[in-house]
């Protein structure tokens, strides 16, 4: 079972009250954008045996979107943080280089 | 005025708790910046009652503010009262990016009440119901089954359970099987 602490209401909420919203810091590429970068955007995700940041939204509860880093293969979740970001907090980063030394994810490590 | 119509008539079961329609319970839906001073001192005139923390639950008889979200506050007023409150509450906001809506058509409220509350609402809900993990007075919005619930302790041996109207008889439905008097966990109490 995975449970994840929604960081807008503090609550331990099962993966039940969650709805999962997918890939974590995408950065979207909209109209007057090269087709490469849309095409990026619309369908290449990642699917890491291992760290992984992913956008939850809270749906059986406060209703907030938030995100979290967990590793896929374990379920062990190294944080969740709000969605008011375009990259991990180095809080986050540094939660996961003691878990994991020499993770990476896409540019991130 | 018409007459308020409880979803499901104001039932009721006895088990190993009883479970109890209750209402009708004005309510009002509001959304804003609640850190905001003139929002909170609005709130709390209006309601006489203090700001609550996060997933606080200020609940003094028919009226009460229950903390919904960072930015969404639930407020419980008096049916009769709920259209005026919420008249008043759009006027001290004026100006404000803020929603204010009477919503008490809108849910279904259970009273529940015995010993083995926790019990029971642990059979319903992937939440700790431990006496330490939601204390009396913190509200927790999430499941019962399958339909979104709020559920708040106003004491030991109480507690308000709250969902969508058009699901109050499965809600209603769930509360009666998981207090089924051949149910008895035994779990939470003392």
């Amino acid at each position: 079972m995975l449970t994840l602490k929604c960081p807008y209401c503090g609550v331990q909420a099962d993966e039940t009250e969650l709805h999962a919203g997918g890939e974590a810091h995408l950065t979207r590429h909209g109209p007057g954008s090269s087709d490469a970068d849309f095409e990026s955007y619309l369908f290449m995700r990642e699917n890491p045996k291992g760290v992984h940041f992913e956008r939850w939204r809270h749906v059986n509860g406060c209703g907030k979107w938030f995100h979290a880093a967990r590793c896929t293969m374990t379920l062990e979740v190294f944080g969740t943080y709000p969605a008011q970001t375009t990259e991990p907090p180095k809080k986050i980063r540094d939660a996961i280089t003691v878990k994991r030394p020499g993770w990476t994810w896409r540019e991130l490590s | 005025m018409s007459d308020p119509v409880l979803p499901l008539g104001g039932t009721q079961y006895e088990g190993l708790v009883d479970v109890r329609e209750a209402g009708p319970q004005g309510m009002i839906a509001l959304r804003g910046n609640l850190a905001d001073a003139s929002l909170q001192e609005a709130v709390t005139s209006l309601t006489g009652l203090p700001m609550p923390d996060m997933r606080g639950a200020q609940v003094l008889g028919e009226s009460g503010v229950l903390w919904m979200s960072p930015d969404e506050l639930l407020l419980l007023v008096p049916y009769r009262q709920a259209a005026r409150v919420c008249a008043q509450l759009s006027e001290a906001l004026q100006g404000q990016l803020a929603l204010v809506e009477n919503v008490s058509d809108m849910r279904a409220m259970f009273r529940l009440r015995g010993t083995q509350l926790r019990d029971v609402l642990a059979k319903l809900a992937p939440v700790d119901f431990a006496r330490d993990a939601l204390p009396v007075g913190e509200l927790r919005r999430t499941r019962f089954a399958q339909v979104a619930a709020g559920v708040w302790f106003s004491d030991d041996t109480t507690a308000q359970v709250f969902c969508f109207r058009s699901v109050a008889e499965y809600m209603f439905n769930l509360l009666c099987t998981a207090a089924d008097p051949d149910a008895f966990v035994g779990f939470h109490a003392g």
